[in-house]
């Protein structure tokens, strides 16, 4: 199954798992160990994270090592350029107005 | 005109969204067009988007009820209630996503609007603070995933969407 980006940091606990993994590459045993909560819970995150494409993993003997995809985490930054956009629409709109107002009162 | 200020910053730790503009007319013309229902429904939705203000009572305690609507007719109903207001300085409220009986979709964010004059420019500084980090997460998360059309009414309609 395909989800969003933004799916994966509606939640606290993966959001924290995402800062945990940008600094290094873990195990889900390793990943676990800093939450109040199960190894199965853990996973299931995990397996979130990685059909949201934002973790990948690697095998490194017998243990998978999930690690953060930087790039995929830039699509965030993406939505906020269109929403600056907004703005300035709105602005320059704005913008027009007053001077319309402006040349009327002359 | 390409000289005035225009700044846009998204502050994810503290759920604020900042959006600073200087505009090249005197301080009580911006503020009229900021507070006067008939210039405001001129300029503040992105076209093709119409808003439509069906009253303003600006006032504190008063309520703006608007609607954000689309090339199809569309309609994304808000209200803004104002909190506080310092006549051509500064003015607050509480923006909350609708349906048309102004039945509130809750939590709403907080806007704060700054405005002062050199030189003959009027800069206005809105700062917009989402209630809980959840909110504005999913204010980015809605947005993004449904292809943002240049609108925040649109943002609205997909906000109350998700909290259902």
């Amino acid at each position: 199954m395909r989800r969003d980006i933004f799916q994966a940091v509606a939640d606290p606990t993966r959001r924290a798992i995402i800062v945990l993994i940008a600094m290094q590459a873990m195990t889900p045993n390793d990943i676990a160990e800093n939450f109040q909560t199960t190894r199965q819970a853990v996973s299931k995150h995990l397996r979130i994270l990685t059909e949201c494409d934002l973790v990948k993993q690697e095998q490194k003997g017998r243990e998978i090592y999930y690690s953060l995809e930087i790039e995929k985490m830039k699509e965030i930054d993406k939505w906020i350029e269109q929403f600056r956009k907004i703005w300035e629409s709105r602005f320059n709109q704005l913008d027009n107005l007053l001077s319309t107002i402006k040349k009327n009162k002359k | 005109m390409s000289s005035l200020l225009f700044d846009f910053k998204v502050d994810k730790a503290t759920s604020t969204v900042t959006v600073d503009r200087e505009f090249d007319a005197e301080l009580s013309l911006v503020w009229d067009a900021f507070t006067r229902q008939e210039l405001l429904d001129q300029w503040w939705a992105p076209k093709p988007w119409a808003s439509q203000t069906k009253f303003m009572d600006f006032k504190v305690g008063g309520r703006r009820f608007y609607a954000m609507v689309g090339p199809e007719g569309q309609e994304g109903w808000q209200i803004q209630d104002y909190t506080s207001i310092s006549p051509k300085t500064n003015f607050r409220f509480t923006s909350i996503f609708a349906d048309k009986d102004q039945n509130p979709n809750l939590p709403g964010s907080d806007w704060n609007l700054n405005f002062s004059e050199q030189n003959g420019i009027t800069k206005v500084s809105i700062s917009i603070y989402n209630e809980s980090k959840e909110r504005m997460e999913q204010m980015l998360a809605m947005g993004f995933k449904e292809g943002f059309s240049m609108t925040l009414n649109e943002l609205g309609n997909l906000l109350s969407t998700l909290k259902k």
